[in-house]
């Protein structure tokens, strides 16, 4: 199960409501590399995964980029926070004012819905790991993206620490591969062969 | 606001700490200072957080309540100006 924490990870200010931005913030809010995907991707991954390490690895950084999907949803909401319906169409925002007035919605900066199409979990930890690695890498650019965007030191600040993360993560994962490749090799010494699944 | 929000900013500080090494413990399960130090930092943060919650309210879903029931208590963690 999860337990709430009524606090953010970090924090997560704006110096003043910026839509335009907003608007490109949503591609890691809902987009193919937004810190959504990568929780579902891990959480739905690790029910298969074969090592302590990386079954541990998996919840306990698929739980922190859920605390990033909230740092992100917060920048959003502030930055459309009382900003005229005028201002919202003259950004972009005019179908998702349509839709959603100014609530969250886990769609991309062009508008297109979240899809579980994004992400896989293949089963094979070796083919899932490698995901996990790459998914790290496009979100660790797509902040870099948004960072160019922006001119508020604040929002900056934040999506800095975002992306820092993002580098950590893979550091993590890339550790456990390296554990995943041992524990395979040794099934192979077993006589097993290393593309099967391994049989514990 | 202002001093809950500092509190706030001491517990993501000192949280942030403990979330790295929790991470890497993942993965060096057996590397014992790393493992002392993220207790130490754990340790700390209960600390914190205690005293945060006698002062604020509920921090976590399922603690202890004082009257009237303090999960409601506003703000959120989405409506706080952390550069305050």
């Amino acid at each position: 199960m999860w337990v709430y924490k009524k606090m953010l990870e970090y924090p997560a200010d704006v110096t003043k409501p910026d839509p335009v931005f907003a608007k490109s913030l949503f591609s890691q809010f809902g987009g193919p590399d937004s810190e959504l995907s990568a929780a579902l991707r891990y959480f739905s991954q690790a029910w298969t995964m074969p090592i302590p390490e990386g079954k541990s690895t998996l919840i306990s950084i698929g739980t922190e980029e859920m605390a990033h999907w909230e740092i992100v949803g917060t920048l959003i909401y502030k930055l459309i926070k009382g900003v005229p319906v005028e201002e919202l169409v003259a950004a972009g925002l005019g179908a998702h004012y349509s839709q959603h007035d100014r609530a969250l919605y886990p769609h991309d900066a062009a508008g297109v819905p979240w899809m579980a199409a994004y992400i896989q979990s293949l089963g094979d930890p070796i083919a899932d790991i490698h995901e996990d690695l790459a998914a790290e890498e496009k979100a660790r650019a797509t902040y870099e993206h948004l960072i160019d965007q922006s001119r508020d030191p604040k929002v900056i600040d934040t999506l800095s620490f975002l992306r820092q993360r993002e580098i950590v993560h893979f550091q993590r994962f890339g550790e456990v591969l390296d554990l995943l490749y041992d524990y395979l090799d040794k099934d192979r010494r077993d006589d097993k062969d290393h593309r099967k699944k391994p049989r514990k | 606001m202002h001093d809950m929000v500092a509190m706030l900013r001491q517990i993501q500080a000192i949280q942030f700490a403990a979330i790295e090494l929790h991470l890497y413990l993942n993965t060096h399960p057996r590397d014992q200072r790393a493992l002392e130090e993220y207790n130490e930092l754990v340790c700390k943060l209960e600390q914190l957080e205690a005293e945060y919650t006698e002062r604020y309210g509920m921090l976590y879903m399922l603690q202890q309540s004082g009257f009237p029931w303090e999960w409601n208590r506003e703000p959120w963690p989405w409506d706080i100006n952390y550069s305050a």
